[in-house]
């Protein structure tokens, strides 16, 4: 399976290699789509992890164990779809496929899995509608 | 066998008319001939729900005690127009305030369509008959005079595509165009679109009766911009933006699910206008106009990433595929406007129409045969 999270660094966990500590411990694929951490004062990274569910399981309990919040991608996104049109002009922007708008419905779908918080539905929707806070 | 409006009013009025959304009539047309159609097919309604910058309001906001001769005059902090009389204003949908561009006409006209306040500050310079300099006060739908909904230019009949070639971001009315030719967006609502369904604008004319914005509002003109001068493909289809239509309508009777303020990143305000427009199957030559099918609307593909240079022609079945081939390069397609809004519309009118409620009207003016548009000339 292939999982997307967010890891939360406090400033005193930087210095463990947790991703390179994954790999090895646990065999699992790892691609960081994004990185924002600093030494000094720690930060966030979105990183997707591919391997069997039981060692994403384990690699991720290991996380915590440096003292590293994991969260899930998907809850860090809030799309207001009350509010929604279904316009479709942020599909537009959304190069990893999250967003979708397409027959026979064209109704918009948005599929947290596929999100990689680029952020640019933030600027593509002309309703505003969407907020995420991944790097805050 | 040929209709008349009053004959097809009279079905109406019975509740005994035929009516097809104009996504539907293009469907049967894949086995029925327009002589079928014409016989078993009394109205056709057409609907789009998109992004048109050139709309606007006409408000009166009643006079004052004393009163004031209203020269400068804001809407929630945005300046709007201080040149019509002593209270009356019109918002431009692009009115802003550039310290804050996210918010603007459209905006405003939304907040009032919901119900909201908003804060009238105006200034005048004082004359015998309106003494009065200054005025600040909270106003809505319900305080005012007139709310009239008044565009000048929209739903435009079919519009180019979009692509960017350059290296950077290009942030435009036509959305985020990415660089590399990495996304299209494209605008129409296709074989759903108003007038691509009467190409020749042979029933949509001044007066014409049409769904606006939730409410019943008319055709009161030919829109700016209006154009007859584009090619024709072999489908009778002017290729990219054409004809335009003027419209007007009451802003009480309205509903902010069909009109949206709407802000594009570093380009400005925009108002999202859902319009409907019913077309009377008068003969043959209607009922084959109806019947156009996505694929064979075809529009130009504009470079908005090197000074909107025709780069390409395509159709609106591929641009609803997700994706369209341009010189070798493979192009993921995003649309503009909402195909599932616009859908809403056209079930509502038809709706309208079957229950008797929403008779057609013929135009008390047609629309120009000849037009074409001009550029500005710089001579000084």
């Amino acid at each position: 399976m292939v999982k997307r999270i967010v890891l939360n660094f406090p400033a005193e966990s930087t210095q463990k290699p947790v991703i390179y500590d994954i790999v090895k411990k646990f065999d699992v694929v790892t691609n960081i789509l994004k990185a924002n951490v600093k030494g000094d004062q720690g930060g966030r990274m979105v990183v997707e992890l591919e391997a069997d569910a039981d060692k994403i399981k384990e690699a991720i309990r290991y996380i915590k164990g440096c003292g590293i919040e994991v969260s899930s991608l998907g809850s860090k996104i809030i799309w207001n779809r009350d509010l929604c049109t279904d316009c479709g002009t942020c599909t537009s922007s959304c190069l990893s496929g999250a967003l979708t708008i397409q027959a026979p419905d064209w109704k918009l779908k948005f599929n947290p899995d596929k999100c990689v918080a680029c952020k640019l539905c933030l600027k593509a929707c002309p309703l505003k509608l969407f907020s995420m806070d991944v790097f805050g | 066998m040929e209709k008349t409006y009053e004959e097809i009013n009279e079905k109406i009025r019975k509740g005994k008319a035929v009516v097809l959304t104009a996504e539907q009539v293009s469907e049967m047309a894949r086995t029925m001939s327009p002589k079928e159609i014409l016989n078993k097919v009394d109205v056709v309604t057409t609907a789009t729900f998109g992004a048109m910058c050139s709309s606007g309001a006409i408000l009166n906001f009643g006079h004052a005690t004393p009163p004031i001769r209203m020269e400068r005059i804001e809407l929630n902090g945005v300046p709007v127009s201080g040149g019509l009389a002593a209270v009356d204003t019109f918002v431009g949908a692009t009115d802003c305030n550039p310290q804050k561009p996210e918010y603007g006409g459209a905006h405003i006209i939304q907040d009032l369509i919901d119900g909201k306040s908003v804060v009238l500050e105006a200034w005048g310079k004082g004359t015998d008959c309106y003494p009065r300099t200054h005025i600040k006060t909270n106003i809505s739908l319900e305080t005012m005079n007139e709310a009239i909904l008044s565009n000048p230019r929209n739903a435009y009949q079919n519009y180019n595509v979009a692509v960017n070639s350059s290296d950077r971001i290009r942030y435009t009315y036509m959305g985020t165009l990415l660089p590399n030719y990495k996304n299209a967006s494209y605008s129409s609502a296709g074989e759903l679109s108003p007038l691509l369904n009467d190409p020749e604008c042979r029933t949509i004319g001044l007066g014409t009766r049409i769904f606006l914005a939730g409410a019943q509002g008319y055709v009161t003109y030919n829109g700016t911009q209006f154009n007859t001068s584009k090619p024709l493909n072999k489908y009778g289809v002017p290729m990219g933006g054409s004809r335009t239509i003027a419209v007007a309508g009451e802003m009480r009777e309205m509903n902010s699910r069909f009109l949206r303020g709407a802000y594009f990143e570093k380009y400005g305000v925009t108002m999202y206008v859902g319009i409907g427009v019913p077309i009377p199957i008068l003969d043959e030559d209607m009922a084959a106009r109806v019947s156009i099918r996505n694929e064979q609307i075809e529009t130009y593909i504009e470079d908005y990433g090197n000074d909107f240079k025709l780069i390409g022609t395509t159709n609106y079945a591929a641009l609803r595929s997700g994706e369209i081939e341009l010189n070798g390069h493979k192009i993921h397609t995003a649309p503009l406007s909402s195909l599932a809004r616009a859908r809403e519309i056209a079930d509502i009118l038809k709706g309208w129409i079957e229950k008797g409620e929403f008779l057609l009207t013929e135009p008390t003016r047609p629309m120009p045969v000849s037009r074409s548009i001009k550029s500005l000339e710089e001579n000084l």
